[in-house]
């Protein structure tokens, strides 16, 4: 299938110059490409927040699930016990998946649950216009926080490493190719897979120049060092005035959630019906 | 007294293990023939504090217990002291006589039993038990048939232990068999296992809490024989969206919670309600509000099941009096779920829950919802298809050329996002019309039982767990007795037709306000008085004979 196929009629509301219309793209070419890899496109599960970034639910041809505000994974998580064979992706917000939904992130990197989270993190709650997230630099000016924020951001990645997580990696809507690589490797990748995207707010937190003057990308060779991934996810605090390391943060392999959980064998009528018998007996 | 009729108190420690000896007690009694209600009572802790069961064996179905007993097993001193005045006239005491004693009392020297047979302290339950066979006049080879069908492990050093006290003991008062038609013995908790298996639940979902953890724990340790997976989620909220992700897949599962953690679930009901999601709710009510009493019991969930999440959306709920309705139920629970693709949410007590009661095995409900499924040629696929009945026809991922979208938004037929009026106003309607074939559906079943003098035009009112006690009293008072099985949506015909000719009615309840009488006053009927009790304690017998005739006089 086309990556064109994969846009919906839905008309697109997201503003001029913002980040998700990369995300968008990206994600359309990389499903695409699956599509032609072996992965067909009716096998692609979007889950979404509640959030800017989840209008993406609508401008997408996908199967879908359009969530409640923070609680993307456990949906993802349900889906994928039910049926393994599906590809699960969530796309969730900074707001959504870091505050209140963050308890979910949390397990499912310790339950290392072969689902795919990208947050796409801008660092800004967009849909109600302006507020500061778990993510927001140090002092950030919101309109709940004219004064500035006094509460030093969340390091998501420091976060979901010390969690458990098996893929981990930072993006950049500014980079698209990159991006596209990541995502491709990360729906790839057997286990619990994150990506933190660093999405332009082109109207409430407009960082591109900020991001352009610091990002670099880490050493592809040594993904696997796990002492490495700790100092390269302490490199940058989401605050201090240092460069952004980009690319996979960590990879490697371990056994999935959902293996430890296998599908139950369905009982045929007669086999249930001898197996509420066998306890009747016993309570006799 | 019934002549056939035989209650046992077993008390002792927590971690003592007088809920599985009361059980065996309820296993002896059924095997005789019996009609058993066990009701177990604990404080919210591991070890120490006090623990009791009372088991009632009846000739006709029991779910209550009386204010006396025929038998006091006390596994230590403090049993005898916190209950000798529950014993009736005749009744007997059989104790450990190791570290009890009273007068009179049948006392079984169990540390010298369990020395003769190297046994653990643990089996010192299986002497009590021994001795209260012996003391009752109960042949031992039922003893032996129970012991082998309830026992999972060690049986022959139990039996053996059991036997020695047995043989030491006296027989005191005859428990004669009364029929060999036997009724097996389960908790609540396990008959909605059951029932859920029988509606295809593959997949449970449950953040511990008292009093449907042992469902979560009767699931997962028959998790080969049955199939089905428990998985423990990191909260109530993650558990609901998980069995929200599974209905969007095509599977079946089910939740389990009490009060606190069905507050965490009310965000994820809605989503349910708009996406239009099957899900099944055990929700175990336990007395609150907040923690409450977390190991005791109360009927005070009832309004929020009915008024949890914010907007409107239709919803079935279901509230089984015993266990052979809670098999029964919980299968419908779940197949309605799935053909309206709505919310059910079971709606038992602790009592229901944790209590034992003899079920019919025989008994079911004949009628057998089914999901309808899209016809596998129609293209496009839209999962929000108008309909006359309201009811979408279901498709699951993945299939190929369609895109199955489902939305917490207002959405559109293919589930895209909508603000539009007119498209709002459809689907709400949409929704709302799956309520009236789900209700015409359920005024077929028997949603609203009578008994007691169907023909007195004074009624007792009441649902749930109360069945036991009502049923009973309404007999002895010459009352009827109405109880909505199902509370919605609201049976009103055959609610109707159960009023006709009352003139007055109680209404028995577990809650401070009573909350049916609340629900039937909104449609035009008013309750003469309520008769409520909220310490946490089911009424006796005895006690609600009083209270009735109190209200009534």
């Amino acid at each position: 299938m086309k990556g064109s196929e994969l846009i919906s009629h839905a008309k697109n509301t997201w503003c001029p110059g913002c980040g998700n219309f990369i995300v968008q793209h990206a994600l359309k070419e990389v499903v695409s490409d699956l599509g032609s890899e072996g992965y067909p496109v009716e096998n692609v599960i979007l889950v979404t927040g509640i959030g800017q970034h989840a209008k993406i639910f609508d401008f997408m041809n996908l199967n879908g699930f359009y969530s409640l505000h923070g609680r993307t994974i456990p949906v993802a998580t349900g889906i994928k016990l039910a049926n393994p064979g599906l590809k699960v992706l969530c796309i969730a917000g900074d707001g959504d998946c870091y505050a209140e939904g963050i308890e979910h992130l949390i397990f499912a990197a310790k339950r290392n649950v072969d689902i795919t989270v990208m947050v796409n993190n801008n660092r800004v709650y967009g849909l109600t216009t302006g507020q500061f997230t778990p993510t927001s630099p140090y002092g950030f000016h919101g309109r709940s926080t004219p004064k500035g924020e006094k509460e030093n951001p969340l390091n998501p990645l420091d976060l979901v490493l010390s969690s458990g997580a098996t893929f981990i990696a930072r993006g950049y809507t500014g980079r698209r190719e990159q991006l596209k690589f990541l995502l491709h490797e990360a729906l790839l990748h057997k286990g619990f897979s994150f990506i933190d995207n660093l999405q332009v707010c082109a109207t409430y937190c407009n960082l591109t120049d900020y991001y352009n003057e610091r990002v670099y990308d880490w050493d592809a060779g040594s993904s696997g060092d796990y002492q490495a991934a700790h100092k390269r996810a302490r490199g940058w605090d989401y605050t201090a005035d240092t460069r952004i390391g980009l690319g996979i943060m960590y990879q490697h392999g371990a056994p999935t959630y959902e293996e430890g959980y296998p599908v139950p064998v369905a009982l045929s009528e007669e086999g249930r019906g001898q197996a509420i018998r066998k306890f009747l007996d016993s309570r006799l | 007294m019934d002549i056939h009729e035989v209650s046992v108190l077993i008390g002792g420690r927590a971690g003592d293990g007088v809920a599985s000896s009361g059980q065996v007690v309820a296993q002896i009694l059924a095997h005789m023939g019996y009609r058993v209600h066990m009701y177990f009572d604990y404080p919210s802790l591991i070890k120490g504090g006090h623990n009791f069961a009372i088991i009632r064996g009846a000739e006709r179905p029991v779910g209550a217990v009386r204010d006396k007993v025929d038998f006091i097993l006390a596994l230590n001193q403090e049993t005898i002291e916190l209950h000798r005045g529950k014993l009736g006239r005749g009744g007997v005491i059989i104790c450990n006589g190791d570290i009890a004693s009273h007068p009179g009392a049948v006392q079984v020297p169990i540390g010298s039993i369990l020395k003769n047979e190297q046994a653990p302290t643990v089996m010192g339950n299986s002497a009590i038990i021994g001795a209260f066979l012996k003391a009752a006049g109960i042949d031992w080879n039922i003893a032996e048939e129970v012991f082998w069908n309830a026992l999972m492990k060690e049986t022959v050093q139990n039996l053996r232990v059991a036997w020695q006290a047995y043989d030491a003991a006296d027989v005191r008062m005859a428990v004669k068999e009364i029929t060999d038609h036997r009724h097996p013995v389960m908790t609540g908790n396990e008959a909605i296992g059951i029932g859920l298996l029988e509606g295809g639940v593959t997949m449970y979902f449950a953040y511990p809490m008292s009093p449907t953890s042992n469902l979560m724990h009767f699931f997962a340790a028959k998790a080969d024989e049955f199939q089905i997976r428990v998985v423990q989620p990191e909260s109530e909220t993650a558990g609901i969206l998980m069995a929200l992700g599974c209905s969007y897949a095509g599977v079946r599962s089910a939740i389990g919670t009490s009060g606190g953690g069905f507050c965490l679930m009310t965000e994820a009901l809605g989503l349910s309600g708009i996406a239009e999601l099957p899900l099944v709710i055990v929700l175990g009510q336990r007395a609150g509000p907040s923690t409450g009493l977390a190991t005791y019991t109360a009927q005070s969930d009832l309004l929020f099941a009915l008024n949890a999440g914010h907007g409107d959306f239709p919803r079935f709920i279901v509230a089984p009096g015993d266990t052979t309705e809670a098999r029964t139920w919980s299968r419908l629970a779940t197949a309605f779920a799935w053909k309206y693709q709505v919310p059910s949410i079971i709606l038992p007590d602790k009592i229901v829950c944790e209590g034992l009661y003899s079920i019919d095995p025989d008994f079911s409900i004949d009628c057998h919802p089914e999901p309808i499924m899209a016809d596998p040629g129609v293209r496009p696929y839209m999962r929000y298809q108008l309909t006359e009945s309201g009811i979408s026809p279901l498709r699951f991922p993945p299939s190929v050329g369609d895109w199955i979208k489902v939305n917490s938004h207002v959405h559109d037929t293919d589930g895209i996002t909508t603000e539009e009026p007119e498209v709002t106003r459809t689907m709400a309607d949409k929704r709302n019309n799956k309520i009236a074939g789900l209700r015409e559906e359920l005024e077929g079943l028997h949603p609203v039982e009578v008994s007691g003098n169907t023909n007195s035009d004074g009624a007792l009112l009441t649902w749930g767990s109360n069945k036991g006690a009502c049923d009973e009293v309404g007999k002895l008072l010459d009352l009827r007795v109405i109880r909505p099985v199902v509370l919605c949506p609201f049976p009103e015909r055959s609610f109707a037709n159960a009023m006709t000719g009352v003139r007055r009615f109680y209404s028995v309840e577990s809650n401070e306000t009573g909350q049916l009488a609340r629900l039937v006053s909104q449609f035009g009927y008013r309750a003469s008085g309520l008769v409520l009790k909220y310490d946490g304690r089911p009424f006796t017998i005895e006690e609600l004979t009083a209270r009735v005739r109190e209200a009534i006089s």
